[in-house]
């Protein structure tokens, strides 16, 4: 999976320890987004014929095109069900979240 | 230059883990802009749901180079990056400011038509959901009209907002830009397009792209694309190009599709009556009309 | 080499400063009576003597906002403003200060609509003393010049990185003639090293995300931070003023200058221009036997509270001339003073003169009347709290 990861991150331990600034690094993520979701998707590969549109639409750019089959991020993946809806080969389905 | 769509645009992502709601078309718009223009962006963006989702520390969503700016000051502060760049002699990078409705028609006027007038080397964006989304869904000069938002709500006197959406592109091309263009959200490769163009232009370009939000318009989140499409389809957002000081407009409809069945879809239209759409059509058809005669279509 | 003196005003001394500073780049909105800042600095572009981008930004919010994307980005960057301008652009200091940006700012001190003025006063800068910007108040055109390039090398300092505001008396100084030597380009080059900004400024090698938000979990301890090395921002104010003098012979005395003190029984505390017209007065009366001191306070922030106290010890009255008024309250420095004297074991009396509001002149006769208040207070008569500097009529 080719996709920025949640990074390890340990709070300052004291006022001088802070930014300076309101700083922070970029390419920093320290939560996941995965406890959004009601449904999440799922991928058919037996229906999907890599048109990518679903890589396409997603607003949080959690498919990734990059090995042979596409891939879905569930670390960052929220649920929206745009990817299912937009896929004109129903190889996406949205599957109610069992936790 | 390669078309850009699915396969040739990046896997990369530089915009990204961001606590935007599920289906937010403002974060799809940012995601794909960054995409084209790549990890040596500095980006500027003001008060808005996209600041507000990307910076909470020590939770970063950009992997470029990124501020957040006074609400009023988008097209200032990316205007200075570009500038204290250049005066730097740091090359190959590309400034963009993306800001909102309110943040570029209403606020943000003054500091983007100051960066025009100067010509500052920047991209300036601005993602429309019709609407001050990140404070509530208030009405902004980008609110078309008949809209319900919180602070023009529709009742037995009036049917939402009362005033038409601002001519931002127009505003914005009459100050001599050398690229300015419409999109959205539905109609990606097209979007893509623009942005690439506007990342070639020497100069200040202006993209004005729509972008659905499905928590302040009421409407299931996996529509956003649907809709951002159904916009364009039913002419009340059209996809067009200032370039070269001439308007072309990049999709001509033979027939609109209905418009109501655009807005009915959707919570904040819910309450529009016969005669609010016949409103709306005839605004829109008054447009088409102009663009027809004026634009090379 | 013979010195270079040429006869300038204020606002072309600032130019001098800034020019031999070497910004990157310049924000400029004119403003009365900052605009020969401006005026000059574009002239100097223009004739390459100032080799910086110049930006006709299109309002003082813009000119400080493109200030910030320019510091953003590790350049140097310079703007001015005065009154209306400094209030218009108020929200983007404190922005400017949290994010630890090191932007100089000359301010032409002017007094705040409504009425209108565009003369002279300290109404302007008091409102952003909560800005978290370094304040100085200069006494000349000279001064004006040489804190305009010690701003730069103290707002650089890594262990201060804050921005800087040079408070100059509008037309007063602003407008006003005297010889100021130009001091060398080589010299202030070896007194001002290039900006260096790696730990809050975005760089292609370590992109950084700047200006974030702070939850309730962090708020505070950000701005705790800042906080502190401000305060300590006054031992590095009093070294890179003695470096200046050791440099360019000319000595500020760090954050308060003291004159006559050692045996004085009352004080005046002045700030800016002020001072000029204090000290021909304070030499008139020590020759007349009067034992009269004067402080010149040459920082608002930080507030040097300890060095007050210690001039003050052992004073029996003090005063504090004010060119504002914090309405419905009393001046403002006398405010800051009397919140640091708390501490001391005697209290001295103290009197508050407010005056010059809105350009109106501060006397000879004005400062010799507040001493005489002054005197007479130290020896225990009554006294106003409060008085008012030249009204020009009953009250």
């Amino acid at each position: 999976m080719d996709r920025p990861k949640i990074k390890e991150w340990i709070a300052p331990k004291s006022v001088r320890e802070y930014p300076l600034g309101s700083t922070c690094e970029s390419d920093h993520l320290t939560s996941i987004n995965a406890g959004w979701r009601t449904f999440k998707p799922v991928i058919d590969y037996d229906k999907c014929v890599n048109c990518l549109r679903c890589f396409l639409v997603c607003p949080d750019g959690v498919i990734d095109k990059s090995g042979e089959k596409l891939e879905i991020d569930y670390d960052y993946c929220k649920g929206c069900g745009i990817c299912a809806t937009e896929c004109k080969f129903g190889a996406i389905s949205m599957v109610k979240e069992v936790k | 230059m390669a078309k850009l769509n699915a396969r040739t645009i990046t896997n990369e992502e530089y915009f990204y883990g961001h606590k935007a709601c599920g289906g937010c078309g403002e974060s799809l718009a940012l995601r794909h802009a960054m995409k084209v223009l790549g990890e040596n962006t500095f980006v500027a963006l003001p008060a808005g749901c996209m600041a507000a989702v990307s910076f909470i520390y020590p939770h970063m969503a950009f992997t470029t180079n990124a501020m957040i700016t006074p609400f009023a000051a988008t097209g200032a502060v990316a205007s200075g990056m570009a500038v204290g760049l250049k005066a730097l002699g740091v090359e190959n990078t590309q400034t963009i400011g993306f800001a909102g409705d309110g943040g570029t028609a209403d606020i943000g006027f003054q500091a983007l038509s100051g960066a025009i007038d100067r010509n500052d080397d920047i991209i300036y964006m601005c993602t429309d959901n019709e609407a001050y989304m990140n404070t509530g869904i208030q009405k902004s000069g980008l609110t078309p009209y008949g809209t319900k938002t919180t602070t023009s709500p529709a009742g037995k006197n009036l049917p939402g907002a009362i005033t038409h959406k601002k001519n931002m592109f127009e505003i914005v091309a009459a100050h001599g830009i050398s690229y300015a263009a419409t999109a959205s959200v539905g109609y990606l490769e097209d979007f893509l397009m623009k942005v690439q163009k506007a990342k070639d232009t020497k100069g200040t370009s202006f993209i004005h792209v729509f972008v659905p939000c499905p928590t302040g318009w009421g409407y299931p989140a996996d529509q956003t694309v649907a809709l951002a499409k159904a916009v364009v389809d039913s002419g009340l957002w059209y996809l067009a190009e200032y370039e070269d000081g001439e308007f072309k407009v990049n999709k001509n409809p033979k027939e609109f599709t209905a418009a109501k069945d655009y807005l009915k879809v959707q919570s904040r239209f819910k309450h529009l009556t016969d005669e609010d759409i016949a409103v709306i059509e005839e605004h829109r058809d008054k447009k088409w009309e102009m663009i027809r005669k004026k634009w090379n279509v | 080499m013979g010195k270079n003196i040429k006869f300038i005003c204020g606002d072309d001394a600032v130019a001098e400063g800034v020019r031999l500073s070497r910004p990157h780049v310049i924000s400029a909105y004119p403003i009365t009576p900052q605009t020969i800042v401006v005026e000059r600095l574009s002239e100097f572009v223009e004739d390459g003597s100032l080799k910086a981008e110049y930006m006709h930004v299109e309002s003082e919010h813009s000119a400080m906002s493109c200030a910030i994307g320019i510091s953003a980005v590790g350049a140097r960057a310079f703007t001015a403003t005065s009154s209306q301008g400094l209030l218009y652009m108020a929200e983007t200091l404190p922005y400017a200060s949290g994010q630890r940006l090191p932007i100089v700012m000359m301010n032409a001190n002017r007094s705040i609509a409504t009425p209108w003025s565009i003369f002279g006063d300290h109404m302007d800068s008091m409102f952003l003393l909560n800005s978290g910007w370094i304040q100085f108040y200069v006494e000349d055109a000279q001064e004006a010049l040489d804190m305009t390039i010690q701003a730069y090398r103290i707002a650089e300092t890594k262990e201060v990185m804050t921005p800087v505001m040079v408070n100059v008396d509008g037309f007063v100084l602003t407008h006003t003639y005297e010889m100021v030597e130009i001091p060398e380009q080589e010299k202030v080059d070896e007194f001002l090293p290039p900006i260096s900004m790696p730990h809050n400024s975005m760089s292609l090698e370590n992109p950084k995300s700047l200006c974030i938000s702070a939850g309730k979990d962090t708020n505070m301890e950000f701005n705790m931070k800042r906080h502190f090395e401000m305060l300590e921002s006054e031992n590095y104010i009093e070294a890179i003023d003695k470096e200046f003098g050791d440099a360019f012979g000319r000595y500020y005395h760090g954050m308060i200058e003291t004159v006559y003190m050692e045996d004085a029984e009352v004080a005046l505390i002045t700030t800016g221009s002020v001072t000029g017209t204090a000290r021909v007065v304070l030499d008139e009366l020590r020759k007349e036997g009067k034992k009269v001191g004067l402080i010149k306070l040459r920082v608002l922030r930080p507030f040097p509270s300890d060095k007050i106290v210690d001039a003050l010890k052992d004073v029996k009255a003090f005063g504090v001339l004010d060119k504002n008024i914090s309405f419905g309250y009393e001046g403002t420095i006398f405010t800051n003073v009397n919140s640091s004297i708390v501490t001391m074991e005697k209290l001295p009396k103290a009197i508050n003169f407010i005056g010059g509001i809105g350009g109106r002149d501060i006397t000879h006769e004005d400062i010799k009347k507040a001493y005489d208040e002054l005197l007479s207070a130290a020896v225990g008569n009554s006294f106003e709290r409060v008085q008012y500097m030249n009204v020009g009529c009953e009250y």
